[in-house]
């Protein structure tokens, strides 16, 4: 039985450690911020580094009734390009959706392992991206930043606004990394492949 | 008026016992209730708050902490889950009988085993009959407002509390969630002048001395008697948080009931998946309703009859399994409850949600589809069943 459509289901895809269950809550927070409803919840188990893991969230106009996990999700954000091997990564992915991955790949090289998903399927080298703005690899920014422009669901130019002031509150002994992660985002929206 | 934030549900839980300012806390962490001593710990070290915290060696400790706290004067609070729940079993019928007003934050999770960390309802629902107040939240909004009400039940009744919460599904889950202010929370919650205590050198008193045969009963009927009235209590307090909160609480939640010719019967975060299956099945013309036990103990008995005895036919939702091999705890009180009303529904029950196993809308659609069936048919079949168990 679907969900009432009004409101935006994504589902993430990533390994422990690498801040997939960060992002997702990151995202509750700002679409929070741009006055909607929210739910960011991780899917937990025994968990290890490196291991698969899932995270989900729901936002919306209006309360969330259901707590159940998402099985019909309008994104799917992909941390790690190599569970694309091991996880049916668009296990009831809604074809007006999308699909966004982490990886220096075109789309439509990617499309051929996604087992004939018709949506649309973008590719933002998170990587590439966190290496030159943050000197690491924190993939979860850059893959936060594409989720927001690919699915609209929170005003573009807010979320940056509403990112910037909570970078400064986390940040705010570390004022250089700030500007980083700023900089993460912004090069993250606009490199997106959407094919 | 009260802030506007997101928050998980044990980051709700721990802000509650900040703004509350309680005297001790002791503490052992097990998941999926670590983070409210761990949140609340940071309170204590930056100083927002002044409770002495007693870091103990288990639960058993953390338990027998709140005893002597609660037993000497003092507001005495803990939080736990599963096993650590399981620890202090002797220790949780040792605060009830001895009239203690401790409050404990319950993150529900699956009693082992097989080992397990993730929700349902074995370990609180094993602990029933201990004696303690159970309410249960289902979403970070209720399991916060439910938290301030505790004290105001517990110091009343002189009975222990019990706020429980679905681990994980709210417990780490970020949602929305209205505040109140610290004031508004003071003023609410009051101030603890206990009537007895130990440490009163004008009154001397034993607190849990050997009860000899020709008092025993006096007291364990004394203690019945404060559960039966502690109904009054929380409708009170339920009433009384809804004048400042504009979040009016009640022994349970109707949802969708006024016309309602099928209904399910459930606790905690399900309830809301089960509002919004209720709300799909009315738009195709199916008089789903919903009843949410907020307050398991002490049981609902005459609600639960007033609300359910018109349908023509209830599932009532186990997340437990109580083996008693004809159905679960909720299922065995709600029929009970409906024994005496004049019109009575068909009944079923349903075991659900164990270790974590996801409850969907699908799986009410199934439940609702079920209960049309039986009213049809007119009468239950197997009225034990388990739902969302796999089968191949």
């Amino acid at each position: 039985m679907e969900n009432e459509k009004k409101t935006v289901e994504i589902r993430w895809h990533g390994r422990g450690g690498q801040g997939a269950k960060t992002a997702c809550l990151l995202l509750a927070d700002a679409a929070f911020s741009s006055g909607k409803h929210v739910q960011g919840f991780p899917e937990y188990g025994p968990e290890r580094m490196g291991a698969p893991i899932t995270a989900y969230n729901r936002i919306s106009d209006t309360e969330n009734l259901v707590h159940s996990n998402i099985y019909h999700p309008d994104y799917v954000v992909v941390v790690d390009e190599t569970l694309l091997h091991s996880v049916d990564v668009t296990a009831g992915l809604s074809e007006d959706g999308a699909i966004i991955i982490n990886s220096t790949r075109e789309p439509e090289e990617l499309r051929k392992q996604l087992k004939g998903y018709k949506g649309k399927v973008c590719a933002v080298d998170a990587e590439k991206i966190s290496l030159e703005t943050l000197g690491k690899n924190f993939p979860n920014t850059p893959m936060l930043a594409a989720t927001v422009k690919v699915s609209d669901v929170i005003d573009n130019k807010k979320f940056l606004h509403d990112m910037e002031g909570s970078f400064r509150h986390k940040f705010a002994t570390k004022p250089n990394v700030i500007d980083g992660n700023m900089k993460a985002l912004r090069m993250s929206m606009e490199q997106v492949k959407v094919g | 008026m009260g802030t506007n934030t997101r928050l998980s549900g044990n980051e709700a839980v721990a802000y509650a016992m900040k703004q509350i300012n309680p005297d001790v806390m002791g503490a052992f962490p097990i998941t999926p209730s670590t983070e409210i001593p761990q949140y609340f710990a940071s309170y204590i070290a930056n100083g927002e708050v002044d409770t002495e915290f007693v870091p103990v060696e288990s639960e058993h400790s953390a338990m027998s902490t709140c005893i002597g706290a609660s037993a000497a004067g003092a507001r005495a609070i803990t939080a736990t889950s599963s096993a650590g729940l399981a620890f202090m079993w002797e220790l949780l019928y040792v605060a009830a009988s001895s009239r203690l007003p401790i409050v404990m934050a319950v993150v529900n999770r699956a009693l082992t085993g097989p080992i397990n960390i993730n929700n349902d309802h074995s370990d609180s629902m094993g602990c029933r009959d201990t004696g303690w107040i159970q309410i249960y939240a289902e979403n970070n909004q209720e399991v916060y407002d439910n938290y301030l009400q505790a004290m105001p039940i517990a110091e009343h009744c002189r009975l222990p509390v019990m706020i429980c919460q679905d681990g994980f599904i709210t417990s780490h889950a970020l949602a929305n969630i209205q505040l109140l202010e610290d004031e508004e929370v003071r003023g609410f919650v009051g101030e603890y002048n206990p009537e007895h205590y130990l440490l009163n050198p004008q009154e001397p008193l034993a607190v849990g001395p050997y009860g000899v045969s020709p008092y025993y009963m006096e007291i364990k009927k004394a203690q019945a008697e404060a559960m039966k009235d502690a109904r009054e209590r929380i409708r009170q307090v339920g009433k009384d948080f809804g004048e400042l909160s504009g979040r009016f609480y009640d022994m349970i939640e109707e949802y969708r009931m006024e016309d309602a010719e099928f209904a399910v019967v459930v606790i905690g975060s399900s309830a809301g998946t089960g509002k919004a299956a209720v709300n799909m099945l009315r738009e195709r013309g199916v008089k789903a309703g919903l009843v949410k036990l907020r307050v398991f103990r002490p049981f609902p008995r005459e609600e639960l009859a007033a609300a359910l005895s018109g349908c023509r036919a209830v599932a009532v939702m186990d997340k437990a399994e109580g083996f008693s091999g004809c159905g679960g705890p909720v299922f065995a009180e709600t029929r009970s409850a409906l024994y005496d009303a004049e019109t009575r529904p068909l009944m079923v029950n349903y075991v659900y949600g164990l270790g974590g196993r996801d409850v969907t809308t699908d799986t009410f659609e199934t439940v609702f589809d079920a209960l049309q069936k039986i009213a049809e048919d007119g009468h239950v079949g197997e009225t034990y069943r388990h739902i969302g168990v796999r089968e191949e």
